[in-house]
């Protein structure tokens, strides 16, 4: 109890710290924008960007929806297609021969590059951007997912073995638990990745999203509307990222990175 | 042919071989042991001598090369019916409360849980963890949760259990606990046990038989009937008697330059 309050103060004096620094972060650059007066169309200053946001928030929020959709479906489908595809490497010799071995050759193509294809074969819709976060999204996942289903102790498999475990009891009562907090590692890569594959996706076609308007911004070079996209972006990565920490610590309190302070809960033996 | 009845475990002949780049390896060479059903058998031995080899050769999880094994009466083929196992570490589920790691046993038998939550709450009572069934594993100490892995063992109801070093890691004082622990449930039942470890006066203290083995490749080089009186209590282990056996053990192994006298 007092290792978890330890924790909690903690981490609000952390939350603390991190909006003292960007506070101070916007002060300078107001500062440095009233001072040497940088021309607008290089660095408007914060109060600029806030105020052009506050001409047309509906326009932005409405674009940032469909990013945000776009990343969340991208995101929760390449963790199903991931899962699904680490667990068919770890149990066949096949795909982790074939299948893996491709992954891993195409993870080190630059994939951005295959964004205008997509195009061409999915059209300037919701489903290139999908795809591309999709693409993007996948290989953190399938590689700490495989790793994960990997690690599971080879006393507690030969227990199970013993026992006459299933294979599935196998995976579902001991791989797959096993797995979760090397998945979450890979998600918390993955989410950053899918918004970069829709914003890529947006970048390349359509008519949606914060990407677009980035584009349309940067045509007219209206900067100012630039930066508010881009902030708006960071907000939402930000979000995105520690709404799987949160869920990682809501279903892992198990998990050693989750403890406040073992030492201190153990009782004499 | 009826195998003769009075083995519950008879291993004949047994060799493992582990094929190895730079040729075979031999782990095992021609293993003999019969032991008896409700008998206490300690397999002692130095690290690297094979004991957890023929431990998991008569788990059913490792073939064996040569020879052969029967449970009894039948020869092994995979896993033997009514078998617990406990390791030296006690891979417990870090995710499952103490009295659901215990359950596992009944689930991967495909048994009913409903059925084993009487007894899995008994067992854990038996083994002093009352109060702990919805702890964590990582909320206990080092003995307490081999008791648990123990517990786990025994929660349905084996003939046989299979124990590798299951106190190697703890410490002196637990270690001592746990022994008088065991020998007290063990008593109590008719278990055929068969117990590895590398600690002299734990397989005396334990046994009725220890199976001494050598290194390199292992092999038994004596089995030493164990007479003392049961229920022994730890003070048994100053008497002139026990003296008696860990001496003579322990002149085996230094003959043989396993140990130093």
């Amino acid at each position: 109890m007092i290792g978890s309050l330890a924790n909690s103060v903690l981490r609000e004096s952390r939350t603390r710290d991190v909006i003292l620094v960007l506070t101070a972060i916007v002060i300078l650059w107001e500062g440095y924008v009233w001072i040497f007066e940088p021309p607008r169309i290089f660095l408007p200053p914060p109060s600029a960007i806030f105020s052009e946001f506050l001409k047309t928030p509906g326009i932005f929020v409405r674009h940032m929806g469909y990013t945000l959709a776009t990343t969340a479906t991208g995101f929760l489908l390449a963790v199903a297609l991931g899962v699904i595809a680490a667990v068919g490497i770890v149990y066949s010799r096949f795909l982790e021969r074939t299948l893996y071995t491709l992954l891993v050759a195409l993870n080190s193509v630059p994939k951005v590059a295959l964004a205008p294809l997509f195009v061409i074969w999915l059209g300037t819709g919701a489903e290139p951007k999908i795809s591309v976060a999709i693409m993007l999204a996948i290989f953190p996942i399938v590689i700490d997912s495989v790793l994960g289903l990997r690690s599971a102790d080879p006393d507690m498999l030969n227990l199970a073995r013993a026992t006459r475990a299933s294979p599935l009891q196998v995976l579902m009562k001991i791989r797959f638990p096993n797995a979760l907090p090397s998945l979450f590692a890979g998600m918390k890569v993955a989410i950053s990745f899918a918004l970069v594959g829709a914003i890529v996706g947006e970048f390349v076609a359509g008519g949606n999203g914060l990407g677009f308007l980035i584009l349309v911004a940067q045509g007219q070079f209206d900067t100012t509307r630039v930066f508010v996209s881009l902030v708006l972006l960071g907000l939402m990565g930000t979000v995105l990222f520690y709404g799987i920490d949160f869920l990682e610590r809501l279903m892992l309190p198990w998990h050693v990175s989750q403890r406040s302070d073992p030492g201190a809960t153990h009782p004499a033996g | 042919m009826k195998a003769n009845s009075d083995a519950y475990v008879r291993i004949s002949h047994l060799g493992k071989v582990y094929p190895s780049q730079r040729g075979d390896v031999e782990a095992l060479v021609d293993l003999n042991l019969d032991i008896r059903p409700g008998e206490f058998v300690s397999v002692l031995g130095p690290s690297g001598c094979g004991k957890s080899t023929l431990l998991k050769c008569i788990a059913g999880l490792e073939p064996v090369t040569s020879g052969n094994i029967q449970i009894n009466g039948r020869p092994l083929d995979g896993p033997p019916d009514r078998l617990g196992v406990v390791f030296q570490r006690d891979v417990l589920l870090d995710w499952r409360t103490i009295l659901n790691n215990v359950l596992l046993q009944a689930e991967f038998l495909g048994h009913k849980r409903a059925a084993y939550r009487d007894r899995a709450l008994q067992l854990l009572q038996r083994f002093g963890l009352q109060g702990f069934e919805d702890r964590h594993p990582w909320e206990l100490s080092g003995g307490m949760r081999q008791r648990a892995s123990i517990c786990r063992a025994l929660l349905c109801d084996p003939e046989l259990l299979l124990m590798d070093e299951p106190f190697g890691a703890l410490d002196a004082m637990t270690r001592d606990d746990l022994n008088l622990e065991l020998t007290r449930i063990w008593q109590g039942t008719n278990k055929t046990v068969l117990f590895i470890t590398h600690s002299i006066v734990e397989a005396v203290f334990l046994s009725d038989r220890v199976a001494m083995m050598s290194r390199g490749p292992g092999r038994f080089i004596d089995v030493i009937e164990i007479d003392l009186p049961r229920p022994r209590a730890l003070s048994v282990r100053e008497t002139q008697e026990f003296g008696h056996y860990t001496q003579k053990i322990r002149h085996h192994f230094a003959e043989l330059g396993i140990l130093q006298e």
